[in-house]
């Protein structure tokens, strides 16, 4: 694909146009998509916590996956479909997704600032896999960090939506 | 029972610090010091100040004699610097970019000084000062904060008796000093409003927002009036109740500008700059009766307390504090020494003193057991404090002890571990599979902290039924915010969902000391709750003159007042008219007469080829009076290993360079912590015995459920592989090291 001075994201089923460039609103090169969606975008969602790529806070998904959006570069997603903890909600209703729903039922949160990157992986695995075992969940989890411990919790969740759908 | 915020949390919309928008939003940055000890010969900020964007370049030649600490010797910027990371400049500009530029453009010219990176060099006679109006590196012991008698040492009954009395005596030398980090996910920050000439608007990370306010007033030599607005909080563990540097920062930026600055801590410089755990060794000669009694203990406890201390003497004082709710013991010489060294600063964390103290002498009390054939289960239960009772508490007050017997707890939670089949004695495995060793241990700790400190709300109702808590109170992952409108509810017998809670803002709210020491179930609980009663009682007073009966013959439910023998004769809320409040107010003050109480029991299992271990399960007992909110209890229980609790005794550490004072792991990724993919088994015992403490009989017990873990996981690898582990944490190389020794103690 050529080059041109813009970049276009595709967010929660809506497309943004970004220039590139230093000032404000624009995507500069060193850009992580963290910082796009967060600052540029003002989806503030997606949480920083180690912003290295070692915490998975900042997980959303791009094309089916869980991605650390710390550790992508905003000009590497040009033309992809993101989808951020903001994009979850029916669009048609506006309810909860039911993850959501679960993670609030099963109080599989306390501090709630690693939350949104848990419910983003869990996400992406049961769109992958919509039955996981209790191992393939805390596998796909092992990349979240966690600090209260509502892994119990969060396995509680991600397992009755596993099991609804079921 | 379902978080009032549970909404906003899972779709991300929970506003946190780094959130908040505001105009015109400058980027705050610390420049710091990449020597552990240096004077700051000459700064040059010309260039700095220069580069477009730069709104501000603050050095300590620029800002009064701003401190704080315990003394109060640091200086907010200062001419020395005292450990690697130490500020050296702040800047703000129009971008974190042009700000990380400026500060490569500030030129520091630098006296390198020797420095002291353990207690043993900092105790040397010859050792160089970190603080040149001290004459050594032990800082003065005791706080004002605690009042005059601060504890700062045992010394009650007869030692020698002590040793007489005894059948055992045991003696050693043992240590927590390996810094595991409570690391909540959300680094420190802070944005300050600066309104001139006085006043300034502080948005912070702390879960201690009323606190914040008292602790600045005093680092601005008391001329500053500052707003402090909390939010949600990315967790704390303890840690962010102490963000004064950080909050300094961005108000001094933010008075040198006049406009918003915002100084985010980054990961590395949460790790490398922001408060840590203490450092804990005692020499401890301790004697036992073969009954299990401890007779008494003797000893010094040395504290590292890195660069400055500002709560590590409330930290000595209430671990003292705590180490006798654990050993009630007629005799004691307890000697302590906080000590300064070039490492950054130590602060406030779970567990404050008492989990690093019992983690530390646990394993020679240990020897002592191992000694007289005794089971530590037995010891536990015969020395941990009873009806009868006493201490002294952190003030240097002797308590009578008001509290209930946890024995119950201690065999309900031993039973449903299988204490009794798996523990085989001293030294000796659970069981062995070839390689694979498991062993077993326990811990206990306990707290009077639950009452600590004053808490202060209003309960205010209005004419619609409904009721609104003003309450300095931030909701940092306990649940608690949710908890307080239940207990208000309860009091006036609304639905949960009648009751509002005000914003944690210092402008509108009363006095609040903040969630610590497990104190938000009592403390700010009984605020809450005489706040509530306060303003019921208004109400049937206001009513008891319309009804035309005493108030005493009233009731309220569901937003209406009604005459309890003729439930008839009634008025609704909304008689007291659009045109009127309701206003009551509540206060606790502090109440160190009852402890709370938690137990863990561990397995571990040690693989002696390659000295990994495995935390196989944990059994947790506490007794709490009544369950308020049982997922957020059975969260709270099974966070035993995580922010450094039993990790810390299994991975966690902080890696100081003891030659250079760098931290070398101050990131996630070279950080050990525990993926979800190994998680250990956890089961919770809840006992529910009344305690007299509110109306609801319930006590707290978040703070200390990190705190039995570590000894007990010591204990467990020692008998797992049959020789004695000494040193947190448990690392591979350590447990080989160990099965060489054969034969020798470690």
């Amino acid at each position: 694909m050529a080059a041109t001075n813009r970049i276009r994201l595709i967010v929660n089923n809506r497309t943004y146009e970004l220039y590139r460039g230093t000032g404000p609103g624009q995507v500069s090169p060193s850009d992580t998509l963290a910082f796009t969606l967060r600052e540029t975008l003002g989806l503030t969602g997606t949480k920083i916590s180690c912003a290295q790529g070692a915490c998975g806070a900042c997980t959303v998904i791009i094309d089916r996956k869980a991605v650390l959006s710390c550790g992508i570069l905003t000009v590497e997603c040009d033309g992809k479909e993101i989808t951020t903890i903001e994009g979850l909600r029916d669009p048609k209703t506006g309810g909860l997704d039911p993850l959501q729903q679960a993670f609030i039922d099963h109080n599989a949160f306390q501090c709630g600032y690693c939350t949104p990157g848990m419910i983003m992986t869990s996400r992406a695995l049961l769109d992958e896999n919509p039955h996981p075992s209790e191992e393939e969940i805390k596998e796909a989890l092992s990349g979240n960090f966690c600090r209260c411990v509502s892994h119990y919790h969060v396995l509680k969740a991600v397992k009755s939506v596993a099991e609804e759908r079921g | 029972m379902k978080r009032r915020d549970g909404e906003e949390i899972v779709t991300g919309s929970a506003q946190f610090l780094d959130d908040l928008k505001f105009r015109n939003l400058l980027s705050g940055k610390v420049l710091r010091s990449p020597h552990a000890h240096a004077r700051i010969k000459s700064i040059d900020k010309s260039k700095a100040e220069a580069l477009p964007g730069v709104k501000a370049v603050v050095t300590w030649q620029d800002i009064p004699d701003w401190r704080g600490g315990t003394p109060r010797n640091v200086r907010v910027l200062d001419k020395k610097v005292r450990y690697v990371g130490d500020a050296v400049a702040l800047v703000a500009a129009e971008s974190d970019r042009i700000a990380e530029e400026a500060m490569r453009m500030i030129e520091v010219e630098y006296e390198v000084l020797p420095a002291v990176f353990d207690m043993d060099a900092a105790l040397k006679s010859d050792a160089p000062l970190l603080y040149e109006n001290l004459t050594s590196n032990i800082l003065p012991g005791g706080t004002p904060i605690y009042g005059p008698k601060c504890l700062k040492g045992i010394v009650h009954g007869d030692i020698e008796k002590a040793f007489d009395e005894a059948d055992v005596v045991c003696e050693g030398t043992a240590g927590f000093e390996n810094i595991p980090n409570a690391l909540p996910p959300e680094p420190p920050g802070a944005i300050a409003i600066w309104e001139p000439p006085d006043k300034a608007t502080l948005y912070g990370t702390s879960q201690a927002p009323y606190m914040d306010k008292v602790s600045l007033y005093h680092v601005f030599n008391r001329e500053l009036d500052i707003r402090c607005i909390g939010h949600h909080v990315g967790g704390s563990f303890g840690t962010k109740i102490m963000c004064w540097q950080v909050q300094a920062y961005a108000i001094i930026l933010a008075r040198a500008t006049g406009c918003p600055v915002k100084v985010m801590f980054s990961k590395e410089e949460h790790m490398t700059s922001f408060t840590l755990r203490v450092g804990s060794r005692i020499q401890a000669k301790i004697g036992l009766k073969k009954d299990g009694t401890i007779t008494g203990i003797q000893g010094t406890w040395f504290v590292d307390s890195g660069y400055y201390s500002f709560t590590t003497q409330c930290q000595v004082a209430v671990g003292l504090a705590e180490f006798m709710l654990f050993a009630q013991c007629p005799h004691w010489d307890l000697k302590t020494n906080v000590v300064a060294t070039n490492r950054n600063a130590s602060g406030a964390t779970r567990g404050f003193g008492g989990q690093e103290l019992n983690s530390s002498f646990m394993p020679i009390l240990s020897l002592g057991m191992e000694k007289a054939g005794l089971d530590p289960l037995e010891v536990i239960k015969k020395n941990f404090v009873k009806p009868g009772g006493g201490y002294f508490w952190r003030n240097g007050e002797w308590y009578d002890y008001r509290g209930i017997d946890f024995s119950k707890t201690m065999d309900r939670g031993a039973e449903r571990f299988g204490w009794k089949n798996k523990w085989k004695g001293w030294l000796q495995p659970a069981s062995v599979n070839g390689r694979l060793r498991r062993g077993v241990g326990v811990g206990i700790h306990g707290n009077a902290d639950i009452g600590e400190d004053t808490a202060e709300a209003y309960v205010q109702l209005g004419f619609q039924g409904r009721a609104t808590i003003f309450l300095c109170a931030v909701e940092h992952g306990t649940g608690q915010k949710t908890n307080y409108t239940r207990l208000a509810a309860e009091v006036l017998g609304i639905p949960p969902e009648r009751v509002t809670m005000t914003p944690a803002d210092t402008l509108v709210t009363p006095f609040e000391f903040g969630p610590v020491g497990s104190r938000g179930t009592y403390a700010i609980g009984s605020a809450v709750i005489r706040a509530a009663e306060d303003a019921r009682r208004q109400l049937l007073e206001m009513a008891a003159t319309r009804l035309g009966v005493p108030p005493e013959d009233l009731d309220t439910e569901n937003g209406v007042v009604f005459v309890r023998n003729h439930p008839e004769k009634k008025v609704r809320w909304s008689a007291m008219g659009i045109d009127r409040t309701i206003l009551g107010y509540g206060r606790f003050e502090e109440d160190f007469t009852m402890c709370n109480c938690f137990m863990s029991f561990v397995e571990i299992e040690a693989d002696t080829e390659t000295g990994k271990t495995r935390l196989v399960r944990v059994v947790n007992a506490t007794d709490i009076g009544q369950i308020i909110d049982p997922p957020g209890l059975e969260n709270q229980m099974n966070a035993c290993w995580g922010s450094a609790g039993i990790d810390g005794a299994l991975m966690e550490e902080t890696i100081l360079d003891r030659t250079t004072g760098n931290i070398l792991n101050a990131n996630l990724v070279d950080y050990c912590w525990r993926p979800f993919s190994e998680i250990p088994e956890v089961e919770n015992v809840v006992l529910e015995t009344p305690f007299p403490s509110t109306r609801f009989h319930a006590v707290g017990i978040a703070e200390i459920t990190n705190a039995p873990g570590p000894a007990a996981v010591l204990m467990a690898a020692s008998n797992a592989i049959g020789r004695w582990l000494f040193q947190y944490p448990v690392t591979p190389d350590r447990l080989l090291k160990a099965l060489e020794n054969k034969g020798k103690r470690e």
